[in-house]
């Protein structure tokens, strides 16, 4: 272990610049934070994920900001445990009619002032999913959304410069 | 009076013996009667012969049977929606049966537990692929399993969990630490997929296969594509089936190595999870310069793939090859040089070989428990006939088993992908699909074991998709697994495991 530790310390880090803020997103947030909100939370935020009936790809990517390249905890944005310690749900999948609920619930469980970002085509509008008898057919017909960020699935530096846009806005 | 059936020998002596239904490609299917679909039960519950799937469709009940030398389909016509019930004998296919009586409202007669599966009362409509009746959705409670005795508590986990994983109810049962009962309730992320897939042209219907499992887009897309190719008479074209195997191999590695730092993550050893995570990193970015996507979905269609690979692409594989042969030993040295790692994985959460073996857990799950079953050695798909790989089994079945498994099958998938890289054949991509009619069943392994497809098509319009998850079978054995072991386990377990929670609820 002290070899790999020792390499590592040579090697330098392989985190990356980050990607500039989405400006569509930019736009959109723009909108949706008020002053207030900005001075309460400075400038870190804590996400909380939820999967409403993702196919899992979109909690890979997801996965993937917490690794070295990304390393979404530079910017002060962090994953928590629980909706009660979040100021943003970051949403996935069509919102399947089994997990309404749950998400409504999460929901209802975070404090104010909250974001929702929807992330992935499907939390979008159901994407290849909608119009089944077992989806309700995007997070907006559930929860308010502040922001979409669009793919199947987003890739990380897509995800990245959607929830730094978000940082940046809610400063 | 009942018909006595003697016990077939294998699976090829009953086909003989029933006769085919003609047009099912590659293995047979054959329609048997109430009385041999009991003794089919009775031969499971024996052990002689693996259920690899149980699945509905219109007036009929469909089960793949597998023995040591191929795969057959039986077939139950069951015109007035009853049928017998294979779980009163044999266990695994309980959950299956559960999900048919949702979602077709067949009872199977004598249904140990007919409590609903993936139907939680919130749809609107009952049994949608049946007679799709309009109900009002209440949600109503899900009575669990009852666990008695003093000093017993319970406790709920779920649907939401802590960390970014994918939605489904845990109930352990403990006392004091020690799980004495864990009871899954999964079905949330239920989409209705095989509904959507019914009637779907054949380019939507790979989209969706596409979608059951993210992390599996490759394996089922693959699956998907190979049993409408079976149904259809096509072969695709040599080059295709090759650059599918080094997406599947990609995609293999992508996982294995994401699994392997996850569960040392849950074992609180970082530094593990973060090389891991590096190493994951490098495969996809090799995957989107080769491919263009970093998961390389919707590249696999029947009849071949969508866009061949750059020279840049190969070269971004081949150095990510490299990397992971340079830098992969240190990482499993120090995971085996690691007290303090290994006294949180080694003998936690076993899975009895016997267990394995009867659910025919298929993927790390069987084979870190003694069951030595791999797709691409038994379903014999090209390329894989002229690749050479080794099956890595062992006995031990606890959670540094399946890591265990991963890391040699790690080794395994760079050797495929150097050997693809060196003999991939030119040629053409894709062919053209005739608009003919059929069915056809495929088995690929992915990395999490071995997906099911089978189709029945006519005029390039799915008629009935049915996609097994490797988890039907492998979600029930968790709950044999974390018996006794203490709740702290159930992560390490659970990850160990890495059951997929969209690829079962569908
Ligand atoms: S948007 Fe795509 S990747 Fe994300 S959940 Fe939907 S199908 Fe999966």
């Amino acid at each position: 272990m002290r070899r790999l530790l020792f390499d590592s310390l040579l090697k330098g880090p392989v985190t990356e610049a980050p990607p500039a803020p989405d400006p569509d997103a930019l736009a959109e947030l723009a909108q949706a934070v008020n002053r207030r909100a900005r001075e309460r939370l400075g400038r870190s935020l804590s996400i909380r994920a939820v999967d409403a009936g993702s196919c899992n790809a979109c909690e890979l990517e997801l996965h993937a900001l917490n690794n070295p390249f990304y390393d979404l905890e530079r910017y002060g944005l962090h994953f928590v445990a629980s909706p009660r310690h979040a100021d943003v749900l970051v949403v996935t999948g069509p919102v399947t009619k089994n997990m309404r609920e749950a998400l409504e619930r999460t929901y209802a469980a975070t404090p104010d002032p909250k974001w929702v970002v929807a992330v992935g085509n499907c939390a979008a509008n159901g994407g290849v999913f909608a119009g089944s008898y077992a989806v309700v057919g995007g997070v907006s017909k559930v929860v308010p959304v502040d922001l979409h960020i669009p793919g199947c699935p987003p890739s990380p530096r897509q995800l990245l410069a959607g929830l730094l846009a978000l940082l940046e806005t809610a400063r | 009076m009942t018909r006595t059936i003697p016990a077939f020998e294998s699976l090829a002596e009953l086909a003989d013996a029933c006769g085919q239904v003609p047009g099912h490609e590659p293995w047979p299917r054959i329609v048997v009667d109430a009385a041999l679909w009991r003794r089919l039960g009775r031969q499971l519950a024996q052990g002689q012969w693996a259920l690899l799937g149980l699945w509905g469709d219109t007036g009929r009940v469909h089960a793949a049977l597998a023995d040591a030398e191929g795969l057959l389909v039986a077939t139950l016509e069951c015109p007035d929606g009853r049928f017998d019930s294979l779980a009163a004998v044999h266990p695994p296919a309980l959950r299956l049966e559960r999900a048919i009586r949702d979602l077709w409202g067949y009872e199977p007669v004598g249904l140990p537990d007919t409590r609903p599966w993936l139907d939680h009362d919130r749809w609107g409509v009952l049994q949608p692929h049946g007679a799709a009746t309009e109900v009002p959705a209440t949600g109503a409670d899900y009575p669990f399993l009852p666990a008695e005795g003093e000093s017993l508590h319970q406790i709920p986990v779920g649907p939401v969990h802590a960390g970014i994983i994918e939605p489904g109810h845990f109930r352990f049962t403990a006392n004091g630490e020690t799980v004495v009962r864990l009871e899954e309730r999964l079905g949330y992320v239920h989409k209705g997929i095989e509904k959507l897939l019914a009637g779907a042209d054949l380019m939507r219907g790979a989209e969706l296969a596409g979608r059951c499992s993210g992390d599996s887009t490759v394996a089922y897309a693959l699956a998907f594509s190979r049993a409408v190719e079976a149904a259809l008479g096509v072969e695709a074209p040599p080059r295709a089936h090759w650059l599918r195997a080094l997406m599947a191999e990609l995609e293999r590695l992508a996982n294995h190595l994401g699994d392997i730092g996850a569960v040392c993550n849950d074992a609180a050893f970082a530094i593990l999870h973060a090389h891991c995570g590096v190493l994951r990193e490098r495969v996809l970015r090799a995957a989107d310069a080769a491919f263009g996507h970093r998961l390389m979905r919707d590249r696999i269609v029947p009849g071949g793939i969508v866009g061949d690979v750059d020279s840049k692409g190969f070269a971004a594989i081949a150095a990510v090859i490299d990397e992971i042969e340079r830098r992969f030993p240190a990482l499993s040295e120090l995971y085996e040089n690691t007290a303090s790692l290994q006294d949180r994985t080694a003998g936690t959460g076993i899975l009895e070989p016997g267990l394995a073996a009867r659910y025919a857990a298929g993927g790390f799950v069987g084979r870190a428990s003694g069951r030595a079953f791999d797709a691409r050695r038994f379903a014999a798909y090209p390329p894989y006939t002229r690749l050479a790989f080794p099956v890595p089994v062992l006995k031990a079945g606890d959670v540094d088993a399946r890591v265990r498994i991963r890391m040699l099958e790690v080794d395994a998938s760079l050797s495929l992908v150097r050997q693809i890289l060196e003999r991939l054949p030119p040629g053409e991509l894709w062919v053209t699909l005739p608009a003919g009619a059929g069915e056809g069943l495929a088995l690929v392994e992915g990395f999490r074991g071995d997906v099911l497809a089978w189709v029945r098509v006519a005029s390039g319009r799915i008629e009935r998709c049915h996609l097994r998850d490797p988890s039907w079978f492998q979600w029930p054995l968790l709950e044999a697994a974390i018996d006794g072991n203490i709740v702290a386990d159930f992560p390490l377990c659970n990850k160990s495991f890495n059951c997929s929670y969209s690829g079962h609820d569908l």
